[in-house]
């Protein structure tokens, strides 16, 4: 009855630990050499600090109101000297102020951060539930008409800008149907954030935000489970007279989730990326706008920041995926 | 039925009460503006700050705070927190400002003479990081005269100076203990104004509450939500699903609300110039013949018509037409066989190509534009077709400021500017010899002694009669020897709800702050009787 070998129901802790402390170890000159690349990379990009914080006001300013906006703004110190200065602060605790926000670093990201998260972390879970319920679907029936649709469909969305995706989605839902609105954390009108406001607008961003990431993940699945099913363990366990869902399942499943398990640390920049497009056409307050600014207008500390922090979230993406991969399959193990 | 089904059944349905009870409670009508004290409005862009002391509502307007002076309607000065316009010294020098008694802060406390000199001084403090200071160039110092007066002294007499009054009072009991330049004043303002800031989601919006405890009175609006929307069709989008109230349209996306009955369409003019710069130091053009070929050859009320769907004028000038700085009898009306006999007795004769040269210079320059900015981009190709129309070549390319600047001094820039309040704002930033590529200003490093001494004279002279003379000779100057060939004033178009009376545009400017559109007077809006 039993087909699947008896496996200590502990998780091994210690191996894991292991593998996150090297990990992490590993994470602090990957994070050094980010930061100062960001600010290597600011400072030969054509964008001028200065012009960024000073705006239209800047095109009617003098030359002498605009050096000293450059000497307040310490924008005219030498990289290596910026670098260090913004490194020996943060170490302590203290991020800088950001010029285009006008306002602490901390407080800017701790305001956004969570709304970001929110969206990224629903979208992610509707791509990877969905993705991969309609991966065994698809891969059980192979050609079938099931597999087909959502095959072409996900090609097709794979394709489609997430951009474009947003727009269609305000226009047949919010336009169109009204039911759903289409931009911001609460009603326009309205100044609490209440969860059931939060709830309803992040439905379409979410949606389409998770929709542009579901067909790695079904693709994946889809490919995954239609191999497993093609050897001969399940041949076996077929012709032993398993049920077909212990088979889909228990076979099916478990092998293909594996490289889906890679993919997911794997998708976590491109989810940053779908995030930036898909807050701006929902006017979703999250730290993905915040980037864009920061970028175009040489915000150094806000930009270093936020650097540090996707950076971050990849290692500890990669760090995720390669976990529930040892968890997975055994023969895995966890490094070295 | 196994129990699995059955428990996979049952989540079915709760997941779809669920996601039914979330369409019911998201009908439209929920989302929109509230009742008929509320008002909702889509802009594009958002403040980086809300303190004054940083720029913020320098040019009036501000929901929050209240200027000295503040301007009606028509743009004519009118008393705010002074109780009366400035009494000025004959020589021109010393604007004495009679403050209202009673005004508080929204947070309780008074407003004093100890704030006006505050705001100004923190301003024009060297630490202070806010790019306008050069503004208030004017001024050498603010005192206060007891607590109800404030005495302005300037460097030079500058006619215009009341109308640099209109910007933001700021309490010194709270932003005078904070950082200027990052603390949390920046975000949380608290001002003597109509509305009270009750929450700003950067990225997202911007709500204000009517102030009860409003010196001019309560204002009818009880709730004002500004949403940013940055994409232009987003925007429209959300207007027509009923979210918002009004919002600021591109003219193409404005026309598909035209036949719209619920809805108006209101067209602020402005003083929101686009002009193409004739570096001096070029050597074509810095032909006074070219420039003046160039200024006719110019079909401006095509531009109008078709870059600008109608929502614009013709310029000639820095001063739109309908302004009474306007110089009668400067309009130039297209006439391209006129420019070509211009050239023709300037010595530019046309090659084979079509194109004129003179002394194996080719009649030729290049002309930037701001790139992604698709109205400059509209009005530089049409100026560039228009040229070559007459032989003189232009080459069109874009780029970001940072590439532009530093080619100014000799190459043409698509540029805009314009501000209603008084025409030395604008005028003697551009023209003014000694400013030539001083920042932004003078651009085209234009160069001409008529013309600086009359803005001398126009900002020195307390009298309209002197200013409007030396405007007037600054205005015909520029038809005889154009630094710059200036295309078109723009509409700046809002559609809005028709859920209130008595709505009115100002003469906008270049820069859109928050407090352009018809929500300039928000605070005297009134629901419309049914």
């Amino acid at each position: 009855m039993n087909t699947r070998p008896a496996r200590s129901p502990r998780l091994p802790w210690g191996p894991m630990a292991r593998m996150a402390g090297r990990r992490t170890l590993l994470a602090l000159p990957v994070l050094l050499a980010v930061t100062f690349g960001v600010f290597a990379v600011a400072e030969l990009s054509p964008f001028d600090p200065v012009k960024a914080y000073a705006g239209t006001a800047g095109l009617t300013a003098s030359q002498a109101e605009l050096d000293q906006l450059r000497a307040n703004l310490g924008v005219d110190r030498p990289l290596s000297g910026r670098w260090w200065d913004w490194l020996t602060s943060a170490l302590t605790g203290d991020l800088g102020t950001s010029s285009v926000m006008r306002r602490p670093v901390a407080e800017v990201i701790a305001e956004r951060l969570g709304w970001s998260a929110l969206l990224a972390a629903t979208a992610f879970a509707v791509a990877v539930l969905a993705g991969t319920a309609l991966g065994v679907l698809a891969a059980r029936r192979r050609g079938g008409p099931l597999d087909r649709v959502v095959s072409s469909l996900a090609y097709t969305l794979e394709a489609a800008p997430a951009f474009w995706l947003g727009l269609l989605a305000i226009w047949f839902f919010s336009v169109h149907l009204g039911v759903l609105p289409s931009g911001g954390l609460s009603d326009a009108g309205s100044d609490a954030v209440t969860a059931d406001q939060v709830v309803r607008h992040l439905v379409l961003p979410a949606l389409v935000l998770g929709l542009s990431q579901l067909p790695w993940f079904f693709l994946y699945v889809r490919q995954g489970v239609a191999d497993a099913l093609d050897e001969d363990p399940v041949r076996g366990a077929r012709a032993r007279g398993i049920g077909e869902r212990r088979v889909l399942l228990g076979h099916g499943l478990r092998a293909g989730m594996l490289p889906m398990l890679t993919l997911i640390g794997s998708r976590v920049p491109e989810l940053i990326t779908g995030a930036l497009l898909v807050e701006t056409v929902f006017s979703w307050p999250g730290i993905a706008a915040a980037t864009v600014q920061a970028a175009t207008s040489v915000d150094f500390p806000l930009l270093a920041a936020l650097t540090v922090l996707a950076t971050a979230a990849v290692l500890a993406g990669n760090l995720l995926s390669d976990l529930l991969y040892g968890l997975a399959d055994p023969r895995v193990g966890f490094d070295g | 039925m196994t129990a699995r089904t059955a428990r996979g059944g049952a989540r079915a349905t709760l997941a779809a009460a669920l996601i039914t009870g979330v369409a019911a409670c998201s009908a439209p009508g929920s989302a929109a503006g509230g009742g008929a004290d509320a008002a909702v409005v889509g802009i594009a862009n958002e403040p980086e700050t809300l303190s004054p002391l940083l720029g913020y509502g320098k040019d009036g307007n501000s929901k929050i705070f209240d200027g000295l002076l503040t301007h009606d309607a028509d743009m004519k000065l009118k008393p705010a927190l002074a109780e009366a316009l400035p009494e000025v010294s004959a020589d021109g020098l010393t604007y004495t400002y009679r403050l209202r008694r009673g005004v508080k802060f929204s947070d309780g406390a008074p407003f004093t003479a100890k704030d006006v000199v505050f705001t100004y001084r923190t301003i024009l403090d060297a630490k202070t990081n806010n790019a306008s200071k050069t503004e208030l160039d004017a001024i050498a110092e603010v005192e206060e005269q007891g607590p109800d007066a404030v005495v302005f002294t300037l460097k030079y007499p500058y006619a215009p100076f009341a109308e640099r009054t209109v910007l933001p009072i700021a309490p010194e009991h709270i932003a005078g203990r904070q950082d200027v330049n990052s603390g949390e004043f920046t975000a949380k303002p608290v001002g003597t104004g109509p509305y009270v800031l009750a929450a700003w989601s950067r990225g997202e919006k911007l709500s204000f509450t009517a102030n009860p405890a409003y010196w001019g009175g309560e204002p009818a609006v009880k709730k004002f939500t500004m949403a940013v929307i940055k994409d232009d069709d987003v925007r429209a989008t959300r207007l027509r699903s009923g979210e918002l109230d009004a919002a600021i349209l591109p003219p193409d996306l404005a026309k598909g609300f035209k036949d719209d009955k619920a809805r108006t369409t209101y067209a602020a003019k402005s003083f929101d110039y686009r002009n193409v710069t004739l570096p001096t130091h070029h050597p074509v053009t810095g032909d006074p013949a070219v420039r003046q070929a160039l200024d006719i050859a110019v079909d401006r009320t095509t531009m109008v018509d078709k870059l600008l769907a109608g929502a614009g004028k013709p310029a000639y000038g820095p001063v739109p037409t309908g302004s009474p700085w306007f110089t009668a009898g400067t309009e130039r009306a297209y006439d391209l066989d006129r420019a070509k006999r211009i050239l023709d007795d300037a010595g530019w004769k046309a090659g084979e190509d079509g194109i004129r040269a003179r002394d194996g210079v080719r009649a030729s320059f290049p002309l930037w534009y701001t790139s992604g900015d698709k109205i400059r981009q509209d009005h530089a190709l049409a100026f560039a077709s228009d040229a070559k129309k007459a032989g003189i070549e232009v080459k069109t390319e874009s780029g970001t400021w940072e590439v532009i600047e530093p080619r100014m001094k000799t190459d043409a820039v698509l540029a805009g500017g314009g501000s209603p309040a008084d025409p030395d704002f604008d005028q003697y930033l551009l023209l003014q010899s000694s400013l030539g590529g001083d920042g932004f200003n003078n651009m085209a490093r234009y160069d001409n002694r008529t013309v600086d001494r009359a803005l001398d004279d126009a900002r020195r002279s307390g009298d309209p009669a002197v200013r409007k003379a030396a405007y007037d000779t600054v205005q015909r100057e520029l038809v005889k020897n154009p630094g710059y060939v200036f295309l078109t004033h723009i509409d700046h178009l809002y559609v809005v709800n028709d859920k209130w009376v008595g709505l009115t545009t100002q003469v906008e400017p270049h820069d859109h702050g928050l407090g352009a559109g018809p929500w300039w007077n928000v605070e005297s809006w009134k629901p419309e009787q049914k």
